[in-house]
C-alpha cells in the first residue's frame, strides 16, 4: 500500500516560529540583528494620488517650477535649517556605519542640499568636514556629547526614542566597538556597548523643556532643538514635544531601522509610520502648530511617491536611514574597489545571509563594507563612490516627488495635501484618515459612501 | 574691571550667558558674582572660558552644565543637573544638589558640599565628583570612567553597570548595582582619595574609603547572567 506524507503546516506553529523556539532553547539570549521590521504593514504603497484632470489643473512637468525649498526650525531658532530639498538624511552612528560612509553621506547631502544627522557616539571629523548641515543628536548614552560639537552643529536632536526600538537604547556589539569608536564612546573597546534607554539628567516633558532650554541657551538660541521619538503614542508624544519647545519633531515609525537590536523590539514594539504621521499631524493641527513646529517623518521612506505621500499627509520633511544605505550598496550582490566590481556573495553566505536579505548589521561583517569598522572591509565603500550614488539616489527621489506634485496641480511640494490622497485598502484608509479609493469614507470616522 | 555683577531680578539669564559666551573670553571682568538666582534654571552653561562665576544663592537645573575651564562657585542649593556634561575646570556647590548631578560629565571637578539626590554621576564619562554627604539611588549609573569620592552614604543600587569608573565610600552603601563589587584600597586609590578630597576642601582620613568598581561581568553577553540585563 502506498503511503502519503502529510505535511500539515500549522499556523500559529509554523517552520519560522518552530525555528525560533529552537534558537531560543539552544541559546537562551534573544536574537538581535539589524534593519528594520520585516513584516507587512500597512504602508504608503496602500496610498495614491489623485492627479488632475478635470477637477484640478495639473502643472507641466518639463517646464513649470516646483518648489522644493525647506525650512526647518522657524519657532524660535534664530538660525532655521534651510534645505534645498525636504528629504533629509536620518541619524545614524559612527560606529554602526564606517567612517567612510559617514562621509560619503555628508558629500551627497552636500551636493544635493539636505542635511544629515550624526547618531549614538558623537560627531566625527569626517562627517562635519563633509556636511554643510549637520544635525547633531542628543542622545540617553551622550557617548562622545561635548559642547564644542554642540556649537558646531547646524541644529541639535534630542533623540528619545527610534522606531526600530522605542523605549529602548543603543546597542552596539562588541566587532564593532573598535579602539577609535571606543576612545569617541570612553569605553573600553570591544566590549558588546548597550546604551542608556533613558537621558541621565531628565525625566520628562517638564524637564525637557529645561533641557531644551540649556540646549538654547548655550548657543544662543540660534540652533534648531529638534525633538525625536519612536512612534507609539504618536498623538500624545507629539503634543509633549510641542510643549517642551522643539521647533521640529521627528516621528520614527516601526519600519525604521537600526543598526543592532532585539528582534522582539522591531517587530512588536511600535506602530507603522503611516498611523504614526496621521497621529503627529493631528496633534499639531489640534495644538495650532501646523506649520509652526516642523514635522519630519523616518521609517520605511524608500522612494519619490513615499515622500510626496508624507507630504501630502502633513509632513513638513522625510528622513532616511535604510533606504540610503542600500542606494550606498547595501544587500547588493557586488561592491566596487579599485575600479572593480567584486562579488560579495560568498562573505553573505559565510554570515549566513544572501544578497537581498542581509540584517547582520550587528556583527560588523558587512559584506558591502556599509556597516562595520573593519579596516579592511570599510574599504569596499569608497566615499567618493558612495557619495555618488546616494546623491543619484536623493535626486530622483526629488525628481519623482516634484513630478508628482506637478500631477497634483502644485507649484511647491509643500503644497499636497491629504486631500490629493485616496486609500487603496480599509487598513490604510483607517491608519492614514484618507478616505478608500472611490469613496468618501475613512473608517473610524462618521460619514457615509 | 575687578568684579562684575548681574542681578537675576532684574537681567534675564539669557543676558548673562550671552556675556559670559562672548564677552567674558576677552577678559575684562576678574570674577562674574550673580545675585537674586532664586532657582533660575541654566545659569552660567556652555562657558568656554576660564572665568570665575560666583552665584549668591540657590539655583535651578543645570547650572554650570557643560562647562569648560570656568571656576563656579554656588553659594546655596542646586537643582537637577548641576555640572552637567561638563568637560573641564570646576563646579562647586555649597549646599545640596537635587538629581542627576555630574550626570556624564566627561571632566572637570564637581564638588557638593552637602548630599546629593538621585542618579549622582550617573554616566559618569570622565569627570570627578566629590561629595560632602550623601548620595542617593542609582547613583554612578553606567559611569564609565571618573572618580567619585562620597563621604556620606550611598543609596540602593550604587554603580549599576558601571564600566571603568571607581567609587569611593566612607559611609554605608545601601545596595550595590549589577556588576559592582568593593574591592580593596590600593595605594593608588589613597593617593587619589587624598587629592581629591585636599581638592575639594574636605577633611576626611582616606584609608576610611570603600572601593567600588565593576566585576566586568557584563561587559559581553552571556547567557548565565540571568536577568541582570
Amino acid at each position: 500500500m502506498e503511503r502519503h506524507l502529510t505535511l500539515e503546516e500549522s499556523y500559529g506553529y509554523d517552520r519560522k516560529t518552530l525555528e525560533y523556539i529552537r534558537k531560543a532553547a539552544a541559546h537562551g539570549l534573544y536574537e538581535i540583528r539589524g534593519m528594520g521590521a520585516k513584516r507587512k504593514l500597512p504602508n504608503f504603497d496602500d496610498l495614491v494620488f489623485l492627479g488632475a484632470s478635470m477637477s484640478r489643473y495639473a502643472l507641466e512637468g518639463y517646464r513649470e517650477k516646483c518648489v522644493t525649498r525647506t525650512l526647518l526650525g522657524t519657532r524660535f531658532a534664530k538660525k532655521p535649517v534651510e534645505l534645498e530639498i525636504p528629504i533629509t538624511i536620518a541619524g545614524m552612528s559612527f560606529g554602526a556605519l564606517s567612517a567612510n560612509v559617514k562621509e560619503a553621506l555628508g558629500r551627497a547631502a552636500t551636493e544635493v542640499g539636505t542635511s544629515t544627522t550624526t547618531g549614538d557616539g558623537g560627531m566625527t571629523q569626517e562627517e562635519r568636514q563633509s556636511s554643510k548641515t549637520l544635525i547633531y543628536q542628543c542622545l540617553p548614552s551622550r557617548y562622545g556629547f561635548n559642547p564644542d560639537d554642540v556649537r558646531r552643529a547646524d541644529a541639535i536632536e534630542v533623540v528619545i526614542g527610534q522606531g526600530a526600538k522605542p523605549g529602548g537604547g543603543g546597542m552596539l556589539l562588541g566587532q564593532k566597538v573598535s579602539a577609535r569608536v571606543a576612545g569617541m564612546r570612553t569605553l573600553p573597546a570591544g566590549v558588546d556597548q548597550r546604551s542608556a534607554c533613558r537621558h541621565p539628567d531628565w525625566t520628562g516633558p517638564d524637564d525637557l523643556a529645561i533641557k531644551i532650554q540649556e540646549l538654547r541657551e548655550m548657543t544662543d538660541w540660534e540652533k534648531p532643538i529638534y525633538v525625536k521619538v519612536g512612534a507609539t503614542r504618536t498623538f500624545n508624544d507629539v503634543k509633549l514635544a510641542v510643549h517642551s519647545g522643539a521647533d521640529v519633531v521627528v516621528v520614527d515609525g516601526m519600519q525604521g531601522g537600526t543598526a543592532a537590536t532585539q528582534t522582539c523590539f522591531i517587530e512588536h514594539i511600535g506602530i507603522p509610520t503611516l498611523a504614526a504621521l496621521r497621529q503627529a499631524v493631528e496633534a499639531l493641527e489640534d495644538l495650532d502648530m501646523k506649520g509652526k513646529v516642523q514635522l519630519i517623518i523616518s521609517g520605511g521612506i524608500r522612494s519619490g511617491p513615499d515622500v510626496a505621500k508624507a507630504l501630502a499627509m502633513g509632513a513638513d520633511a522625510v528622513a532616511i536611514g535604510q533606504g540610503v544605505m542600500i542606494a550606498l550598496g547595501c544587500n547588493g550582490d557586488t561592491y566596487r574597489q579599485n575600479g572593480q566590481n567584486i562579488s560579495a556573495v560568498a562573505d553573505y553566505n559565510a554570515l549566513g545571509a544572501a544578497p537581498g536579505y542581509c540584517h547582520h548589521c550587528h556583527t560588523g561583517q558587512c559584506p558591502v563594507g556599509i556597516t562595520t569598522q573593519d579596516e579592511i572591509l570599510e574599504q569596499r565603500l569608497e566615499p567618493a563612490i558612495g557619495a555618488k550614488r546616494l546623491k543619484n539616489y536623493l535626486k530622483t527621489l526629488n525628481m519623482e516627488l516634484t513630478t508628482i506634485a506637478r500631477a497634483c496641480g502644485k507649484q511647491n511640494v509643500h503644497h499636497l495635501e491629504r486631500e490629493d490622497l485616496a486609500a487603496l485598502t480599509l487598513e490604510a484608509a483607517a491608519m492614514a484618515n484618507v478616505p478608500l479609493a472611490g469613496t468618501n469614507w475613512v473608517p473610524g470616522r462618521t460619514g457615509g459612501i | 574691571m575687578e568684579n562684575l555683577t548681574f542681578d537675576l531680578s532684574e537681567t534675564p539669564v539669557n543676558t548673562l550667558n550671552h556675556y559670559l559666551h562672548h564677552e567674558a573670553p576677552k577678559g575684562g571682568a576678574r570674577k562674574i558674582i550673580v545675585t537674586h538666582p532664586d532657582g533660575a534654571h541654566n545659569i552660567a552653561v556652555g562657558l568656554d572660558c576660564p572665568v570665575e562665576v560666583e552665584i549668591l544663592g540657590h539655583v535651578g537645573y543645570y547650572a554650570g552644565g557643560m562647562n569648560k575651564a570656568a571656576r563656579i562657585v554656588i553659594e546655596g542649593s542646586a537643582g537637577t543637573g548641576v555640572g552637567e556634561n561638563m568637560m573641564s575646570g570646576t563646579v562647586h556647590v555649597r549646599g545640596f544638589a537635587s538629581n542627576g548631578a555630574g550626570a556624564s560629565a566627561h571632566g572637570g571637578l564637581l564638588i557638593i558640599d552637602g548630599d546629593a539626590g538621585l542618579r549622582c554621576g550617573i554616566s559618569l564619562k570622565g569627570g570627578d565628583i566629590v561629595v560632602g554627604g550623601s548620595v542617593g539611588s542609582f547613583s554612578a549609573f553606567m559611569a564609565q570612567a571618573g572618580r567619585m569620592v562620597i563621604c556620606g552614604d550611598a543609596g540602593d543600587a550604587l554603580g549599576d553597570s558601571l564600566y571603568e569608573a571607581v567609587l569611593y565610600v566612607k559611609g554605608n552603601i545601601k545596595s550595590l548595582g549589577a556588576d559592582a563589587r568593593i574591592e580593596p584600597l590600593a595605594d593608588a586609590d589613597i593617593a587619589a582619595v587624598s587629592n581629591l578630597l585636599q581638592q575639594a576642601g574636605m577633611d576626611h582620613a582616606p584609608r576610611d574609603f570603600k572601593r567600588v568598581a565593576s566585576k566586568r561581568e557584563l561587559y559581553h553577553w552571556n547567557a548565565d547572567a540571568n536577568q541582570e540585563y
